[in-house]
């Protein structure tokens, strides 16, 4: 078995609260898709872990300063660490915002040996993070970055997580719990040099020593989680039984995955050296008139030029885990970054890493003028054989798909090609986002049929989680105005203001047996939900007609006059006649309501109230608001 | 009445089963109303004004999903196109569900924007749409019984009807019993669907 290319991997742990400005010394933690996926040193000694919820992490640490995560800004934070690792070779590439390499030969030699070397990019890594990060130096024993040196990028990434009193740093990132047992400094070595050199901010495993310093680490150090389980679920812990069982036999038993995560266990490369330098003509650039100097128009361009790269890539039956990302400029400067992936890099996942390095060039200065060329470099690829479709063909046809969608997207613009995403919130508009197509689906509010997906980005809509912050206490949303206050809810009359009735006016509340969440109503001081329950939502069933912009609503009693909504919520007269955005006149069949709804009282939000009515055999979900009556949505 | 509803319905069953479900030119479709009928909504893609580009827009939407709700534009549908994307969905086997309002509020309500060119393979009418639930100040909307009649060419050439709930109290589309509720306004808004997949699929409701 051949031993991998020497590589030097640069880990900062915790990259996410770096990147978001998070000192040590305060306890903060970034949080995406209501989990903990990175914290401060701070937050880590009251007990906040990767994985925790928030709620819970906010238990265990009352000040903790929660941060929503934004890839977009850690890679943005990023490019000066790779900028200062460029000053000692070209050719860095990247893994992710927090964990970059490259290959040690040449600069090895120049800097007289892997351990000044190590030991040099170590301060000058430290040096840059330090100076984003505010009082670093104030915190004793906080570490900015990790360097690790091994045959292999796997074995170099786990080097970089060993402490040199042999104890393990938890992964960043989110990917990875715990990144096993890490080896002691020189144990069991029958050689003359130890197997492993480490000081405060780096590790070197020696030449060809890599298998020796993974065998006692565990398994779950893999970047397979479902493997690694398995194989602890069969009795192979460490990564050393692994390598121990014959090549051959792990092949056959878990295909392609198990066979590289047998190589990586066994200290060499991810993939075997049939990665060759790819003839030049799978290159594919664009060039771009007039100049972009925004990020969106870049990344527009950049998404068609992925989707390209990769139909070429796939006629050739080949995958790329490796690609670079070239940009002119106006100007002449020429800018380019490497991109690699574990697995192979698909449309979508090469246009991501486009965007970010775009995203990190164009708003860090990194350019003078807008870019006239983007240019993308198959840099590494392999034969792309790693795919089971699913059995039922279910994966089969996802591209054609996403070629379809994405020609519409030509045509039409990028926005105008939309999936919708449920999520939470109190009327049938705020429900759905509408997300263009090739975006991360993830819901504008958690709701109760949120599927939260695994990197979820905040939407920026609202600032973080801000819209259930106050509503903890889960009073129903009518009875959230401070008493006393004077304001009225929906018409001018500020007589009645106290609301006190307004919880028996929750339409759910007087139908127990309505199959939403929404029907509960928790005591004041229950323990937090873990999605917010929205109460004065409606009860289904949903209208199939929801009104974008609503319209203009006519309201007759049987007087012939407008019928109004006090403060107190109620009624002046029942509605009689109903037309629609200037329609005729129709009757009443049937109305219920009005459901007071007001949200973020706090913050100058929006005071209504809701009626569904039946006329002319059509129901309708009217709204008072603002003194006039609205059509919001149409049970069509 | 109800067409939105009951395109969603239909679109429901094949959703279910793994097909994409496309909705072009309807600028107001309820994306819980969606999800409650039964589409899934990893597999909507929604278009919701494609403006001149319409008929390009579904006929390359066409290549790859297998029910699509249409919003037919203002100014009409050219016969040319209509004739090329009906052959198209014959020959991938995907239906169109043609919406007669893709926004029923308004002046314009129940008139038909633009026509489509051609009779439709199947002409299916929501009818009779009665609302449980809600009464005098009280309640609120529950269920809706309404009456589908499925009217066409050839094999359903004959007008047959099926009481159904759309939804039902329990928000499943169901058949109803006869005999609950009563009819009133019989005031018909139509949806008129392609293909003979079509046919099967209001067999699938009506059943």
């Amino acid at each position: 078995m051949t031993a991998g290319v020497r590589t030097l991997v640069v880990w900062c742990p915790d990259w996410p609260v770096v990147a978001a400005g998070c000192a040590p010394g305060v306890p903060a933690a970034v949080v995406s898709a209501n989990r903990v996926v990175a914290a401060t040193a701070a937050a880590r000694a009251e007990g906040v872990r990767t994985g925790l919820r928030r709620r819970e992490a906010q238990g265990r640490c009352p000040e903790l300063l929660v941060v929503a995560a934004d890839p977009g800004r850690d890679a943005r934070a990023f490019e000066p660490v790779v900028a200062a690792m460029e000053a000692f070779t070209p050719g860095v590439e990247i893994a992710r915002p927090g964990l970059a390499g490259f290959a040690t030969r040449g600069p090895s030699r120049y800097f007289g040996g892997d351990e000044r070397l190590a030991h040099r990019v170590a301060g000058a890594v430290q040096a840059v993070v330090e100076r984003l990060t505010p009082g670093a130096e104030a915190t004793a024993g906080w570490v900015g970055c990790r360097v690790g040196i091994a045959d292999g990028r796997f074995a170099a990434g786990l080097a970089a997580r060993t402490r040199p009193e042999g104890g393990s740093l938890p992964v960043g990132g989110g990917d990875r719990a715990e990144a096993g047992e890490a080896g002691e400094p020189g144990a069991g070595t029958a050689r003359n040099a130890p197997a492993v050199v480490a000081e405060a901010g780096w590790t070197v495993v020696g030449q060809g020593r890599s298998r020796e310093f993974l065998a006692p680490l565990s398994v779950t150090a893999l970047p397979d989680p479902a493997l690694a389980d398995l194989l602890v679920r069969l009795g192979i812990p460490t990564l050393g039984d692994l390598a121990a069982l014959p090549a051959q036999a792990v092949l056959g038993r878990f295909g392609v995955v198990g066979d590289r995560a047998h190589r990586l266990a066994g200290g060499s490369d991810e993939r075997p050296l049939t990665a060759r330098v790819p003839p030049a003509d799978l290159t594919v650039s664009i060039e771009l008139d007039p100049p972009a100097d925004r990020v969106d128009v870049a990344a527009f361009a950049a998404r068609s030029l992925a989707a390209e790269l990769h139909e070429r890539l796939t006629a050739r039956g080949l995958a790329c885990t490796r690609v670079a990302v070239e940009a002119e400029t106006e100007h002449g400067e020429h800018l380019c970054r490497l991109w690699r992936h574990e697995g192979a890099l698909g449309p979508a996942a090469i246009a991501e890493r486009v965007r970010w390095q775009l995203d990190g060039w164009l708003s860090q200065g990194g350019t003078t003028a807008g870019l006239i060329l983007i240019r993308l470099v198959p840099d590494e690829v392999g034969p792309a054989g790693g795919r089971q479709l699913g059995f039922w063909g279910g994966a089969a046809d996802h591209e054609g798909v996403a070629r379809a969608f994405a020609r519409v997207q030509g045509i039409l613009g990028p926005e105008a090609v939309v999936t919708a995403v449920l999520g939470g919130g109190r009327d049938p508009l705020e429900e759905v986002r509408f997300v263009p197509w090739g975006e991360p689906r993830s819901p504008a509010r958690p709701g109760p049929a949120a599927g939260v997906e695994g990197m979820a980005v905040p939407t920026g809509h609202d600032g973080p989680m801000c819209s259930d912050a106050p509503m903890c206490n889960d009073a129903p949303a009518g009875s959230d105005a401070p008493a006393g206050s004077d304001a009225p809810v929906v018409d001018g009359g500020p007589e009645e203001a106290a609301l006190a009735g307004s919880v028996a006016r929750h339409p759910a509340a007087r139908h127990p047996a309505a199959r939403h969440p929404a029907t509960r109503h928790p005591a004041a001081r229950c323990p937090p939900p873990e999605v917010p329950p929205w109460p004065g939502r409606l009860p289904g069933p949903a209208p199939a007609t929801v009104l974008a912009g609503r319209r203009p609503a006519g309201v007759r009693d049987a007087t012939g006059t407008e019928p109004t909504v006090s403060g107190r919520g109620v009624l002046s007269a029942p509605p009689a006649e109903l037309s629609v955005d200037g329609g005729g006149w129709s009757g009443v069949e049937a109305w219920a309501g009005p459901w007071p709804l007001e949200e973020r009282w706090w913050e100058g939000g929006r005071r209504r109230a809701r009626l569904q009515v039946v006329a002319g055999g059509i129901a309708y979900l009217l709204a008072r608001e603002e003194g006039r009556w609205w059509v919001e949505a149409v049970y069509d | 009445m109800a067409s939105t509803s009951l395109a969603l319905a239909l679109a429901a069953g094949p959703s279910r089963a793994g097909s994409w479900v496309a909705a072009v030119g309807v600028p107001c479709l309820g994306g819980r109303a969606a999800a409650e009928l039964g589409v899934d909504l990893d597999r909507l893609v929604l278009v919701p004004e494609a403006g001149e580009q319409w008929a390009v827009v579904v006929a390359a939407l066409l290549e790859v999903v297998d029910v699509a709700v249409l919003g037919l534009p203002s100014r009409g549908v050219r016969a040319a196109d209509a004739r090329r994307l009906t052959a198209r969905a014959r020959e991938r086997g995907a239906v169109l569900l043609l919406l007669p309002d893709p926004v029923p509020v308004g002046r314009g309500a129940g008139s038909l924007p633009g026509a489509w060119p051609e009779s439709p393979e199947l002409r299916l009418g929501a009818e009779a749409a009665v609302w449980e639930g809600l009464g005098q100040g009280d309640g609120h909307l529950r269920a809706r019984a309404v009456t589908l009649t499925a009217l066409g060419r050839r094999g359903a050439s004959r007008p047959r009807s099926v009481e159904v709930w759309l939804p039902g109290p329990d928000g499943r589309v169901a058949a109803r019993t006869a005999g609950q509720g009563s009819r009133r306004t019989p005031r018909g808004a139509e949806s008129g669907a392609e293909s003979g997949a079509a046919r099967r699929l209001a067999d699938a409701v009506g059943t």
